[in-house]
This record gives structure tokens, C-alpha cells and sequence, in this order.
């Protein structure tokens, strides 16, 4: 579902955050991309949220080759992704409802439809009783939450997380690594970069460990049944 | 998408920049201000420049002219000259000022009358008043002014022409200028829309990032600026407008007054549909413009990350 080949990317001003690296996550895996700060993780969630282009190599996400697509194709293809941002990037003037339902609002989905899958989304992550308070009116974790619930609510076949529980206690983190396990089981691709070894480790699953721009292992633990190449 | 959805997309965006605007009641009021102030300018000279064309339409008998015939001429002569030319096209009427009647209406004046009275004969010749056919153009006019200074015992021919010709040069030149104005005050409100809207986009980069993030195009992030600037250009119409209506209003009763005194009716003409049209066309078209600049230009200042 989402390959690497031989990518490498160099940033203006020479630093090289990816050589050559190649990473295949199959469809319906979870698969944690770990190393310290500075590896690459975030380059890599880019790269497939096309917020950077490759300077070398392919990547290909769901049969698309990545660098084929013109800057026109770009928003089809991210109403396909799911995104969690580091910094959950939730918009503080609006309510947990409306933020949510942004995804739906873009793709041009209808209003009736769009009140019945944020409610989905919403439940999904616990929220469903928070739909109306903004962000800031929510705890760190419920925040985090409803990232994904945005991530979620367009049901993308790809989900993407950068450091999901960066700046949660080890109890949310937990929590919020099993709604992601959950999301998982329904079929979702997920590829989560997060640096929290001891966390991850705990989930079993597939581990790629980045180490200066470069795989320094991805080996697989426990994939899920039915994970298919 | 559907239609439906579509619709109310645009609908919900069309309402959304309405409460946008309204949220901020002193800014809107200023930019929208600014706005009317630009486009009334250039309407106005417009209107003027139409009261202008329609007084020199009414003021016919500065078209008259004057044929001095030779001092020597017999009455006979002139009366025969007088009958020929009203036979001519393009000519109305022909009024024939003898001399002695002539000598009368200067003598009334107590100044001439010593004058004349010193001297031994009357030095006035006989005259005629020619009043061309209003359809006649001032190169017609001057061409029947060339040949009649060729008839025998005409001594000159004074057109009054120039009057008209000033007039009409001024109101051409106000007409240009109008159009200067227009051109230059459009830019001025293409540039005051496109730097409210910049405003805008400043407060809102935030949600432009998230929602390009999101999947969003670019047209989706445009139209609700599109239709902020829209905004802002029909209620800078409106002010417009409504500048015009009171300016029309205050210059009625004084240019009644002064076109009573030169014995004309003369009205301003009033806003015409025209003008109605152009002043809120234009400040739609300006907003529009304007706004589509502005966020076209933040857009590809995102590029290419989001």
C-alpha cells in the first residue's frame, strides 16, 4: 500500500534526512516508524502526504506513483490520506463538530451525510458529548483524539501519524495507540512514527527503524492476519 | 459533487463572507467607504459631462450667426439676400436688422447715443441673423459660412461657432478625464479590496494550511474570499450610490438657479441606469478582482508544501 524505493530526499541547504531508503507497508498493516528525532520519520510521513517531493527514488502509495502527480492532482489524492499531525493542527475557532467535519466539507460531501459520519467519527473516539466545545476547551489527550477522528472520518484506506502521542502521558498514550489498533482492525494501512520505543514495543507490531536517514532494521513482529503484501 | 451540494457550498460561502463583513463593522465601513468614494468620483464627472452635452444641445441660439452686409448696400438688397437664404436646407430662419434699426436699439444706450450722435452718418450696416437647422454639424456650418463670405455685398460672416466648439471641446476633455478617473480609481479599488482581503487571509492561514492539508483546492479556499470581495464591492457600490444621490441632490436647486439666469431649463441629468449599473458593475468586478489577486497570490506563496 505504501512503498519506498530507494528515496532520498536533501532539503535546501544540503541536509540530506533520507538516502536511500525503501520501506513497503502492505495493505491493512500497522507499522510504527521509530528512531530518534532527526532520523527521518517526519520526511517520510511527507513524502507520503506529498508536503515534500522525493529528490530521488519512488514513492508509491496505493498503486499511485507519487511524483507522477501534477500540483492539480494533489488535493484528490490527500482526500484519500489520512493525516495526524504532530502538532494535531485543530482549528480553535471552531467546534470538535466542525473540525471534523472539514474533510467531508472539502471532498463536497452532503450536509445530512456529513452530520451522520462526524457523529460516527466522533463516537468512535469517545467524543460524541465534546461536539460542541472547541479544541481548546478540551484535555490534551481529547485533543488528540479528535485529530484522529478527522483523520478517520472520510474512512481513508492510508493513515498517516506523525508522533501521535508526543506530548501525552504514558496512559494516553496507551489509550490512543489502541484506537489506533482498533482503526487498524477495520482495515485501515497505518504507518505511525513515534520515537516512544517501550510504547510501541508493547504493540508487537511491524517496527522501521530509521537511523540517519536510513533503515536500520524493519523487521516484523506479529502481523496482523490477513496483512497481505 | 452534486448540484445540490454545490448550491448550498456556494450558499453557505455567500452568507459566510456576509457575516465575515459584519463581525467587523468599523474596518467594513472604512474599506467600503473608501470604495464609494472611488467609484462616485468618476460617475460624477460622468454626470456632469451629460449635463453638459444635453445644455449644449438646449442652447441652440449660440449657433446663430451674423452676415455684416457691406455699408453701401440698399435695403432692396438686403431683403432680396434675406428671402434667397431662407429658401436654402439648413437654415431655420433669417432675420434681417436694418441699419436704422440697428442705429435705434444702440441709441436706447445713453453711452452710444452721444456717440452716434457725433457722428455725421449712420456707420451701421445691415445685418442678418441666421439660425441653422439643428441637425446641422459645425463642419456644415462652417462650409455655408465660407460661401456666403463669397457673395457679392457681404461684407463679414461671424460665426459664433467657437462658443459651442469650446463647450464641446471641455465637455470631450471632462469626458477623457472621466475615464482616466474611472480606470485609475478602478485600480485604486482593485488594490484597497485586494489589501482588506490580504488582512483577511493573515487572520485565516492557519485554516488555509489545514484545509490544503486536508485535500482542499485551490478554488475551494478561494471562493470565500471571492465572495468577501464581492461583498465589499457592492456595498462600496451602494455608497457609491448613494454619494451621487445626495451630491445630485445638493447641485439640484443651485444649477436650476443658474441655468434660469442664462435662461435655459437646464436639469442635471439624473443617475441613469447606466451609471447605476456601471457604478456597482464596477465595484463588483473590483472587489471580485481584487480578492481573487489577493488569495491567488498567498496560494502560490504556499506552494509547494501545501
Amino acid at each position: 500500500m505504501i512503498r519506498f524505493e530507494n528515496v532520498s530526499k536533501r532539503y535546501d541547504g544540503g541536509h540530506e534526512a533520507l538516502s536511500g531508503v525503501s520501506i513497503e507497508v502492505a495493505a491493512g498493516e500497522l507499522a510504527f516508524l521509530t528512531g530518534r528525532s532527526g532520523a527521518g520519520k517526519s520526511t517520510v510521513l511527507k513524502l507520503v502526504a506529498l508536503i515534500e517531493r522525493p529528490t530521488r527514488g519512488q514513492v508509491i502509495v496505493g498503486g499511485r506513483q507519487l511524483n507522477k502527480l501534477a500540483y492539480r492532482e494533489v488535493p484528490a489524492y490527500r482526500q484519500q490520506i489520512g493525516m495526524v499531525f504532530q502538532d494535531n493542527r485543530l482549528l480553535n475557532d471552531r467546534s470538535a463538530y466542525e473540525n471534523v467535519a472539514l474533510p467531508l466539507i472539502i471532498s463536497g460531501t452532503g450536509q445530512r451525510e456529513i452530520g451522520r459520519r462526524v457523529r460516527a467519527a466522533l463516537d468512535q473516539v469517545g467524543l460524541l458529548d465534546r461536539e460542541k466545545y472547541p479544541p481548546t476547551a478540551l484535555s490534551a489527550g481529547e485533543q488528540q483524539r479528535l485529530a484522529i477522528a478527522r483523520a478517520v472520518v472520510s474512512r481513508p484506506a492510508v493513515l498517516i501519524a506523525d508522533e501521535p502521542t508526543g506530548n501525552l502521558d504514558p496512559e494516553l498514550s496507551l489509550e490512543i495507540m489502541t484506537l489506533f489498533r482498533r482503526l487498524n482492525e477495520v482495515g485501515v494501512t497505518m504507518l505511525i512514527a513515534s520515537h516512544d520505543l517501550p510504547l510501541v514495543e508493547r504493540f508487537g507490531s511491524r517496527r522501521i527503524v530509521l537511523s540517519g536517514g536510513q533503515v536500520s532494521s524493519g523487521e516484523t513482529i506479529d502481523r496482523p492476519a490477513g496483512a497481505a503484501r | 459533487m452534486s448540484p445540490g451540494i454545490w448550491l448550498a457550498r456556494h450558499a453557505q460561502n455567500l452568507l459566510g463572507a456576509l457575516g465575515a463583513v459584519s463581525r467587523n463593522p468599523l474596518g467594513t465601513f472604512l474599506t467600503v467607504s473608501v470604495i464609494g468614494i472611488a467609484l462616485a468620483l468618476p460617475a460624477a464627472l460622468n454626470v456632469l459631462v451629460q449635463t453638459g452635452k444635453s445644455a449644449a444641445g438646449n442652447w441652440t441660439d449660440v449657433r446663430d450667426f451674423s452676415i455684416y452686409l457691406q455699408p453701401a448696400t440698399p435695403l432692396a438688397r438686403a431683403e432680396a439676400l434675406a428671402r434667397e437664404l431662407r429658401k436654402r436646407d439648413g437654415i431655420d430662419s433669417v432675420q434681417l436688422i436694418t441699419a436704422d434699426a440697428a442705429v435705434a436699439e444702440l441709441g436706447k444706450d445713453p453711452v452710444f447715443a452721444n456717440a452716434l450722435a457725433a457722428l455725421e452718418s449712420n456707420p451701421l450696416p445691415h445685418t442678418l441673423v441666421v439660425r441653422p437647422a439643428a441637425d446641422m454639424g459645425s463642419e456644415q456650418l462652417g462650409k455655408l459660412s465660407t460661401e456666403l463670405q463669397k457673395t457679392p455685398d457681404v461684407d463679414l460672416v461671424k460665426l459664433d461657432l467657437q462658443w459651442v466648439q469650446r463647450l464641446n471641446a471641455g465637455l470631450d476633455f471632462l469626458a477623457r478625464l472621466g475615464w482616466i478617473a474611472a480606470v485609475l480609481l478602478g485600480g485604486a479599488v482593485l488594490i484597497i479590496v485586494g489589501n482588506t482581503i490580504r488582512l483577511d487571509i493573515q487572520t485565516r492561514t492557519e485554516e488555509i494550511e489545514v484545509a490544503k492539508l486536508l485535500g482542499a483546492t485551490d478554488t475551494f479556499v478561494r471562493r470565500p474570499f471571492l465572495y468577501l470581495g464581492l461583498w465589499y464591492g457592492l456595498f462600496g457600490g451602494l455608497v457609491a450610490v448613494l454619494i451621487l444621490a445626495v451630491s445630485l441632490w445638493l447641485l439640484g436647486g443651485p444649477v436650476e438657479n443658474l441655468a434660469s439666469l442664462y435662461g435655459s431649463s437646464l436639469a442635471l441629468e439624473g443617475l441613469g441606469l447606466t451609471t447605476l449599473g456601471a457604478v456597482l458593475g464596477g465595484g463588483l468586478l473590483a472587489g471580485w478582482c481584487g480578492a481573487w489577486l489577493a488569495v491567488t497570490r498567498h496560494l502560490s506563496g504556499l506552494r509547494p508544501k501545501y
